[in-house]
């Protein structure tokens, strides 16, 4: 498989895991924001909204361009503008490009079905939206990704392609499930009000929900919902399909086999990221800090993205060139 | 301006014999019905994503080729002899390609004047002398008929270099079929579907001596192009990679692919690109589509290219003159498929009578193409007209002139219903160890009232064309 195709590959299903995961992001920002303000300081001053731009570290930019930060904004921005390139609209028209580009490696219908999400995209606006409501565009959203997985599935040959979109698809899914704990707050900010329990348990629960969890959560622990539950849940669980650790674990099994048993730098990360995934206890990792065990699976997760890249999507001639020439300088 | 010859009905009103079926449907479907199926096209069209890109539009500006439900149909005994004229004209434009770039026969018998061939901006000095394999050089020749007043089948242009539209030939067979079925079990229709098997085939038998399982590839110019689409199809349909000019690299005189396991050897490039694009290093320095090297291997047999750079010396609006001639040279036949009159505006009595006649003739540029640089006297104004004039006076050699064909018209749905509109023809000839003249082609309308363009980027539209088998 050419190297490029490879890499729009990777692509299409990574833009479409995103814009998934950026109505998930939404949906559980408006449910935090239904929390009366009593229980949720700043709210006034959009805190939850602030949070979920935190959660994606684009606060500032966001706060220098709009010059407010604000539900409309936010929603602006992460739905429809066409120059943020991670917005739900930016996304479908990559994976839309991407898929046009690749039209060869992929069926027929994974393409008509990206490009029938981007034809009505683009025929959207913000009036329509607000017309319909922001609920039946997310539950849209979650639809149309959801078909794309599907007809990928169920019409695409189990060859180096289909490798390249469960990559793309899992390396972005893992991310978000950092990310998404993220923004529900850290867990530790206790002073044993009743309020704040509540606005806990609410926040906790909104989270859930948004990621379709909460029957999983339920089932697996039979309890209340607690933030130590939760972020196990998110990061160690192997039942759950969006956590840290099936993510991880896909992820290696994938790259094995693209490896073919051949000993490959990505295989090695893959296979140490999940196995901290699988062998971590969460109350080892709120012990020690959850915020820093989030950040280094952050930067190790972006280093196998560098590494995928490098050994997949850069012709062996040019990196074979930069090595000469790097010799030669030296 | 004449209707011209109208391909359904006859003069006084009746229908031909081979649409006499395709009649009887159109009388005894319920308007709605035809209505939705003509909707039911379009939104097809637009899911599957056939569209192509305009130049000069914004970007991403994609637009769909309307496509009309009523047929172009050719009946059998019409066919046999476009057939065996195509598969005449296809071969003498070879062997012509092969002589000028070889020992130039015809150019010192005078029969094609030498200075037409050698300081065309078409021909190719580096292909001097190249002997390419199986001596084909047009492997995909696009040939474009039209038919007169009297509905005589003439040759308006023949396309060597990079013809395109087969994909709509496919696509509209596909929906026609999809949306029409009871049309074709009434009559025997020639399939048209084995197109890109037959491609594969000639491309695979074009391959460089001593492989034995050639890979084949397509290059695009990338998904911007306006015919990416079917570049892709075809890629697609013949089950091989479809490459941009990055993909590829040449090492020892060999090209190879960037792949995700290394590089992988190619040997037959189905090139999608200009010849002036091909390798920066030999023609344009500034292209970004090409690959550096590539004309080195190909010089050197190791790759080979469809079709051969320098093809539009054999195209060249200034040379379709004399193609008869060649016809009468090369093979010893009598040319089956008649050229339009044509006034070559380098000669000065032709270029006298043409600035005389302006409003009642066709001018057109050597080199332009896509119904770009021409002018329709009887459509233009009067300040078009003298517009044009000068152009002409600064550069003669650069344009020739033919008479305004009352091009023939086919029934097609237009805002008011059914109304006659122009048409032209574009049947595809593949040149392998055989030629295949895939039965049928591509049919450009005109949707304007009275237009004779019926290119895509100037407004025109397609139909499907059928060749009846047997009978009728």
């Amino acid at each position: 498989m050419l190297c490029r195709t490879a890499n729009d590959l990777y692509w299409a299903s990574r833009h479409m895991e995103r814009a998934e995961n950026t109505a998930r992001l939404i949906d559980v920002t408006r449910r935090m924001a239904l929390l009366p303000e009593r229980y949720d300081r700043g709210k006034a001053e959009a805190a939850p909204w602030r949070r979920a731009l935190d959660a994606l570290g684009i606060a500032e930019p966001v706060l220098a361009r709009y010059g407010i930060i604000d539900a409309d904004t936010v929603l602006k921005h992460l739905l429809l503008a066409a120059d943020n390139p991670s917005s739900v609209f930016s996304c479908l028209r990559a994976a839309r490009e991407a898929a046009r580009a690749q039209r060869v490696a992929i069926t027929a219908e994974m393409y008509e079905d990206l490009n029938t999400s981007w034809l009505d995209m683009r025929g959207t606006s913000w009036a329509r939206i607000h017309g319909d409501g922001i609920s039946n565009l997310l539950e849209w959203i979650k639809s149309r990704s959801a078909s794309f997985r599907g007809v990928t599935i169920g019409t695409l040959g189990r060859g180096e392609g289909y490798h390249f979109l469960q990559l793309g698809a899992f390396i972005e899914r893992a991310d978000w499930a950092i990310r998404l704990l993220d923004i529900a707050g850290s867990p530790e900010s206790h002073d044993g009000h009743e309020s704040q329990d509540a606005a806990e348990y609410f926040r906790w629960s909104a989270l859930l929900q948004s990621l379709s969890a909460f029957e999983t959560y339920r089932r697996l622990y039979r309890e209340s919902v607690s933030a130590e539950r939760v972020a196990e849940l998110m990061l160690l669980q192997e039942t759950n399909p969006r956590s840290l650790l099936t993510c991880t674990h896909t992820l290696h099994q994938v790259l094995q086999t693209l490896a073919g048993g051949q000993a490959m730098e990505a295989v090695r990360r893959a296979g140490a990221l999940s196995a901290q995934s699988r062998y971590a206890r969460i109350d080892e990792v709120l012990a020690n800090g959850l915020e820093a065990w989030l950040q280094d699976a952050l930067a190790r997760l972006s280093g196998l993205g560098d590494e995928i890249h490098r050994q997949f999507m850069v012709s062996t001639d040019i990196a074979q060139l930069a090595q000469t020439q790097a010799q030669n300088a030296a | 301006m004449a209707n011209g010859f109208n391909e359904m009905y006859e003069p006084l009103g009746g229908v031909r014999p081979h649409y006499q079926a395709f009649d009887r449907w159109l009388n005894s479907t319920p308007e709605a019905q035809i209505e939705r199926r003509r909707r039911e096209a379009e939104i097809s069209f637009h899911r599957v994503g056939i569209t192509f890109s305009v130049y000069g539009e914004e970007s991403g500006n994609e637009r769909l080729i309307p496509f009309d439900l009523v047929p172009r149909i050719v009946p059998a005994v019409e066919w046999r002899m476009l057939e065996a004229g195509l598969r005449q004209r296809v071969h003498a434009l070879n062997l012509f390609l092969d002589d000028v770039y070889g020992e130039q026969r015809i150019l010192r018998e005078g029969l094609v004047p030498r200075a037409l061939v050698l300081e065309n901006s078409a021909y190719r000095q580096e292909m001097r002398g190249i002997r390419v394999p199986g001596g084909t050089w047009s492997h995909i020749s696009g040939i474009d008929l039209v038919r007169a007043g009297d509905g005589e089948y003439y040759v308006l242009e023949d396309n060597l270099r990079v013809p395109s539209g087969v994909s709509y030939m496919l696509e509209n067979r596909r929906m026609m079929a999809r949306l029409l079925p009871e049309l074709f079990s009434r009559q025997q229709i020639a399939p048209v579907e084995r197109y890109p098997d037959a491609l594969l085939e000639i491309l695979r038998e074009a391959a460089p001596a001593g492989i034995d399982n050639p890979v084949v590839a397509v290059l695009t110019p990338g998904s911007a192009n306006s015919a990416y689409f079917e570049h892709a199809f075809l890629a697609q349909q013949m089950g091989v990679e479809l490459v941009e000019g990055a993909d590829l690299f040449v090492r020892d005189l060999s090209v190879y692919a960037r792949t995700t396991r290394g590089p992988q050897r190619v040997h037959v490039i189905y090139r999608r690109i200009n010849d002036e694009y091909l390798d920066p290093t030999v023609f344009r320095p500034d292209s970004l589509l090409g690959v550096p090297g590539l004309f080195d291997a190909y010089r050197a047999g190791r790759v080979t290219l469809a079709n051969a750079p320098g093809t539009g010396v054999a195209d060249d609006k200034s040379v379709y003159p004399y193609v008869p001639e060649m016809i009468r040279f090369y093979l010893s036949e009598d040319p089956i498929l008649h050229n339009v009159p044509t006034y070559q505006l380098r000669r000065e009595d032709d270029l006298r009578y043409t600035l005389e006649h302006l409003a009642e003739l066709v001018v057109k540029e050597v080199h332009g193409a896509g119904g770009y640089g021409m002018l329709v006297g009887p459509a233009s104004t009067k300040a078009e007209i003298e517009e044009f004039r000068l152009r002409i006076l600064a550069r003669p050699e650069n344009y020739i002139a033919q008479p305004t064909l009352s091009l023939s018209t086919c029934p097609t749905f237009v805002e008011s219903g059914l109304a006659p509109r122009h048409i032209d023809l574009r049947p595809y000839i593949l040149c392998g160890k055989r030629i295949h003249v895939i039965p049928g082609g591509l049919t450009r309308v005109a949707l304007r009232e009275g237009s004779l363009v019926v290119n895509s980027s100037q407004g025109g539209g397609t139909k499907d064309t059928w060749v009846l088998e047997g009978g009728a």
